[in-house]
């Protein structure tokens, strides 16, 4: 059983490195919950990720009680809320505190002018190593690209968007015998090099 | 009585914020700005860069500052403006967290139900889609520079590519190429660079 002390230091560590906000922390949080500890698998994670985006709130909260609930449940939850936002609200104390007004500073600029790119990149990188673990094929590679130029090109919301994969998903499920579906990701493996 | 208009303000807030910390925006700055006056226009600015300048989702750090500054400028002093600034970090979070708590407890005793499954196997190749939409939504000016010859763009690209190639690339995971090294090399160059 995973330790309070433990779930509360890997999301305070989480928390005190979330920059530019959300999906930044992606990256950080893989590597915490899925490679490092083993709390989630690759899937058990992109699922918590589409449940945090769709639900109300702040997404990094939205991860923080999902992955307590799932480990230590309802009080492991609080932990990992309490310690993923206790960095940023004591951060944001002090600045109110010591400096009223803090717009401007050189220094503060030109650090965030270096990490700006980093964090894009940050971003950017879980796409291609998610999809590599992921086994994507040509039969589903299509959805997120498709979703992305929606989001991306028409503005579509990405609420709308998980929307849609949901509803689409249970209609395949639907009209198919869900023994057939839960490895549909084998199969297709197995048959697109026939 | 000033805190129970904290506590329901944030409240309200923390339950309309849908899809992550930008889209909040006008809707903080509606209920804190123009219906409350707890905020100056300028000080509302100040916020949403110190936002994108330190930890945090945008979300809690503007309802910390609010918190703080709102009570103190209504004289209550020190220890009751701290107090303002939990209580409201508290109310942005409360009720998006008791949701999540049901539907996760809902999700978890409904796992093995093969539509569940199946829902979440399409959402999954999903997510994928939108993480990049939110990386190439950050292919701005703001965050590279004017493309060309330019220091600040070429800069902008070298750390792009090394954060990029370092987090792709190697599969297993050394401390070199974990992200919080990455961020802290990369503010460390801009540090070097701009200053």
């Amino acid at each position: 059983m995973v330790k309070y002390c433990s779930l509360f230091y890997c999301f305070l560590k989480i928390g005190g490195f979330t920059l530019g906000g959300g999906y930044a922390m992606v990256p950080l949080m893989e590597r915490e919950f899925v490679t490092r500890r083993g709390w989630l698998t690759t899937d058990e994670f992109l699922d918590a990720i589409s449940l945090a985006q769709s639900m109300p709130g702040v997404f990094a909260v939205n991860m923080a009680t999902q992955v307590g609930y799932r480990l230590r449940g309802v009080s492991g939850s609080i932990v990992a809320v309490v310690g993923n936002i206790l960095l940023p609200v004591l951060f944001i104390l002090a600045l109110a505190m010591f400096f009223r007004t803090f717009r401007d500073n050189h220094y503060v600029n030109a650090i965030f002018l270096g990490l700006r790119p980093a964090v894009v990149a940050l971003i950017a990188a879980p796409v291609f190593t998610l999809a590599r673990r992921m086994h994507l094929t040509w039969r589903t590679v299509w959805i997120p690209i498709l979703a992305a130029a929606l989001i991306w090109l028409l503005g579509v919301s990405p609420i709308l968007v998980i929307l849609i994969a949901a509803v689409a998903g249970f209609a395949w499920g639907k009209f198919h015998s869900p023994s057939d579906l839960s490895d549909k990701s084998d199969k297709s493996d197995k048959s697109d090099p026939q | 009585m000033l805190y129970l208009k904290l506590f329901l303000t944030f409240l309200k807030i923390g339950i309309f914020t849908f899809g992550g910390g930008y889209a909040m925006i006008s809707l903080i700055e509606n209920e804190v700005v123009e219906k409350q006056h707890w905020l100056t226009p300028e000080q509302f600015t100040d916020i949403l860069a110190v936002s994108q300048t330190t930890p945090g989702p945008i979300g809690i750090n503007t309802a910390t500052y609010v918190g703080y500054t709102a009570t103190l400028d209504a004289g209550y002093g020190g220890f009751g403006a701290v107090l303002g600034a939990f209580l409201a970090s508290f109310a942005v979070i409360l009720l998006p967290f008791l949701l999540m708590l049901v539907v996760v407890r809902f999700l978890s005793a409904h796992r093995d139900n093969p539509m569940v499954t199946v829902v979440f196997k399409a959402l999954r190749v999903t997510v994928l889609g939108l993480i990049a939409a939110a990386a190439l939504s950050l292919l701005t000016e703001e965050s590279f520079g004017v493309p060309g010859w330019n220091k600040r763009f070429v800069v902008s690209c070298a750390i792009f590519a090394m954060v990029f190639i370092l987090s792709v690339l190697p599969k297993k995971k050394y401390f070199f190429n974990s992200p919080i090294t990455l961020l802290l090399a990369a503010g460390l160059l801009g540090l070097l660079v701009y200053v």
